[in-house]
């Protein structure tokens, strides 16, 4: 098999691929009238170039690395979790529970209580379907999208029927106490001024930095870790080491649905302060491509959900300035996860053979050593 | 070099072209989309008109996620543009957000209520959609042959509840034996715009013997109209006069006229006065539609009674429960 450096697989094949949308996204562009190098520089513009612009960018970017990182923790087991969704709703409920019913004298401590009860309801939402696939086979494809469902049909009793305030129209939870209230970057960095004035990114940010760090170091740095790498790479091999597969599933799809879980500290404590219905809106979806980006390491998802942050927050801008129809910006949004994920063998093959036509032209390989040198 | 240049000159260009559109109205969409044939599509209506008769221009956006709420509000209050109308009841809690630090903008919330004591520079408009739910469900009742009528909702939330309580309140006030059955589509954003599902829950509903359905679920309610017309039994309504879209099935529209409130707020324009509004029967807010296509449906008894209810709901003599007042339906159970 060709192999390419590692610089080529972790930089290369991503830029290429962004490259190759880009190109399509400006030719749909220019199809329906409109002047792509406008566009695109109004999407830097509005994401880039002012503080609210990157407040917000952060902001998703924030929800796209919890999701990210979820879906590549269980990547590394080989399992795909599709329910990222349902997981970061019930981490949400987690949240706002946690947020509304404890009185807490200062946000460090609502937040510590807040991130223990998102992690913790995200994971339970991801037991069952783990626990099935573990011990019945049930796919976990399967399973998790329709607990998705089943997450959104319970986020909605709740918020219609036990939580929402009497009299009120919209299915939300009541606002949370001022005591919760996380500092956002405003309350931060500006001092008083107009820095960030009203963006929702938030202390949040850290902590997924953080995540990603923690990923970093379970992944490739604890037992845990190993024994879910080797069970991704091969479920028998793993077996014949003496690694429980029941275990390592569950555990696995354990901390994935975790993650999931606090994305619900941005949306619902961090931005809204309050339960929303729809406070997920396709993240977990969104995770997937990220984590398939960022090649399932905490560095590429982060990087990987900057990108589709700097691409939700450049769609707002196009939406508020110019008449391309929001189909459209979901249009190019989808041409990127398409070209970074579906279409990642078309870019990597010709680079793989590429770069094997380069070695071999560069001297023959050295001969395979027998097992008995 | 250039290449930047460019690109630079056609950022300013659009910067300006944003900053010279000063006091024009702004409006923003629920996550609906603005051609939801329905709610949206009603406000995009109003706006249109407005536009037309006056030759002004308004800018409008479709937001994508929750977030973009509070941002398209900013970024038009900062822009200068005023009146700032959106539609949905999901903006009122952000518009008490925000609205405190553009005190000289004024903000419309269409469906949502927010305290005008606190923020004297917003307007909310509520519809009495309860009292415009009781006339149809009389007409759906007195058109009745089977004793039974449905009701298709679209997501289960207080709003679509608050029409089928009055909907079934119309029903019981004109045959107290009636049977109601309520279906609600679902329990995500996405039973605004299901018209397949709306199809399957009308065929339900017809098999258990309604043979007349009130949908008021947006774009799912499309499929509930059609279905109604393939089976030959009558349909009703919502938001928009949809009458025309089965002439001889549609027996009526129960009509809000978010229309009327955004051309209103856009025509008063900075001068809009603020405060709360509510539009119901008295103030044509809601009704229902009669015109050419349904006129052989609805007789003169029928028209009749239907006034003679309404003039009794101005008056005061009838009061139509709200579903949102205290949770509870006194003529439904969900």
């Amino acid at each position: 098999m060709n192999r390419m450096p590692a610089w080529a697989d972790a930089v290369l094949v991503p830029l290429i691929s962004i490259l190759l949308a880009a190109i399509l996204s400006a030719l749909v562009i220019l199809a329906i009238g409109e002047n792509p190098v406008a566009a695109f520089s109004l999407m830097v513009e509005g994401a880039l170039m002012r503080s609210t612009g990157w407040g917000y960018t952060l902001y998703y970017a924030t929800n796209f690395t919890f999701t990210g990182l979820a879906v590549a923790v269980a990547f590394h087991a080989r399992m795909f979790n599709i329910g990222g969704e349902g997981q970061a709703m019930i981490g949400g409920l987690g949240v706002a529970l946690v947020a509304l019913y404890i009185p807490w004298p200062h946000w460090t401590l609502a937040l510590a209580g807040a991130t223990l009860a998102g992690g913790l309801f995200g994971a339970a939402w991801a037991f069952i379907p783990a626990w099935l696939q573990a011990t019945r086979g049930s796919h976990i494809v399967i399973t998790t999208i329709m607990f998705n469902f089943i997450a959104a049909a319970l986020l909605n009793y709740v918020l219609v029927n036990l939580m929402r305030p009497v009299g009120a129209m919209e299915p939300a939870s009541a606002t949370f106490p001022p005591a919760t209230h996380l500092p956002t970057f405003q309350d931060m960095f500006a001092f008083g001024g107009t820095l960030f004035r009203g963006s929702p990114a938030n202390v949040t940010f850290f902590l997924a930095v953080l995540a990603c760090i923690a990923v970093w170091l379970l992944i490739w740095r604890t037992r845990l870790g190993y024994e879910i790498r080797a069970f991704g790479h091969s479920d028998t091999a793993a077996r014949y080491a003496g690694i429980s597969t029941v275990r390592i599933t569950v555990l696995a799809m354990l901390i994935s649905g975790a993650l999931a879980g606090l994305m619900g500290l941005n949306t619902t404590m961090g931005e809204a302060e309050r339960l929303v219905l729809n406070a997920t809106e396709g993240a977990g979806f969104i995770g997937i491509a990220v984590a398939l980006m960022g090649r399932s390491h905490p560095v590429g998802v982060f990087l990987a959900a900057l990108l589709f942050g700097f691409l939700y927050q450049g769609g707002a801008e196009l939406a508020l300035w110019t008449d391309i129809p929001r189909e459209l910006i979901t249009v190019i949004q989808a041409l990127v996860i398409l070209f970074t994920g579906a279409l990642d063998n078309m870019v990597r093959m010709p680079l793989e053979a590429m770069f094997g036509a380069l070695r071999a032209r560069r001297g023959p390989k050295p001969k395979p050593t027998s097992p008995r040198d | 070099m250039s290449f930047v240049r460019k690109t630079l000159g056609s950022v300013a260009a659009l910067a300006l072209s944003a900053g010279a559109a000063l006091a024009d109205p702004a409006l923003i969409y629920d996550l609906g989309g603005k051609f939801d044939k329905s709610f949206n599509e009603a406000a995009f209506n109003g706006a249109q008109r407005w536009a037309e008769e006056t030759g002004g221009e308004f800018r409008d956006i479709e937001i994508q996620s929750e977030a973009q709420r509070e941002q398209a509000l900013r970024r038009f209050a900062e822009n200068g543009f005023n009146p700032v109308v959106t539609t949905g009841f999901s903006y009122s809690t952000i518009i008490a957000n925000v609205a405190p630090d553009y005190p000289d903008t004024k903000f419309v919330t269409i469906d949502g209520y927010v305290d005008p004591e606190a923020h004297p520079n917003v307007l909310s408009i509520l519809f009495s959609e309860h009292e415009g739910s009781f006339l149809v469900g009389m007409l759906a009742a007195m058109a009745s042959e089977s004793g039974t009528v449905g009701f298709v909702g679209g997501m289960d939330i207080p709003l679509i509840r608050k029409f089928a309580c009055g909907y079934a309140q119309g029903v019981k006030a004109v045959n107290a034996d009636a049977t109601i059955i309520s279906n609600m589509t679902g329990t995500t954003p996405a039973a605004w715009n299901d018209p397949v599902k709306g199809s399957e829950l009308a065929k339900a509903q017809i098999s258990q013997g309604a043979d007349v359905i009130f949908a008021a679920a947006g774009g799912t309610g499309l499929g509930v109209l059609q279905t109604a017309a393939d089976e030959g039994i009558l349909s009703i309504g919502v938001d928009s006069n949809q009458n025309y879209l089965h002439p001889g099935s549609v027996l009526t529209s129960m009509l809000k006229r978010v229309d009327v409130a955004v051309y209103e707020a856009m025509s008063a324009g900075e001068e809009l006065e603020t405060g709360v509004q509510v539009l119901g029967l008295a103030e044509e807010g809601v009704g229902y539609a009669l015109d050419e296509n349904n006129a052989e449906l609805i007789g003169d008894e029928m028209q009749a009674a239907v006034n003679e209810a309404q003039a009794k709901i101005i008056d005061g003599e009838i009061t139509v429960h709200d579903y949102t007042s205290d949770d509870s339906c006194p003529a439904l159970t969900f």
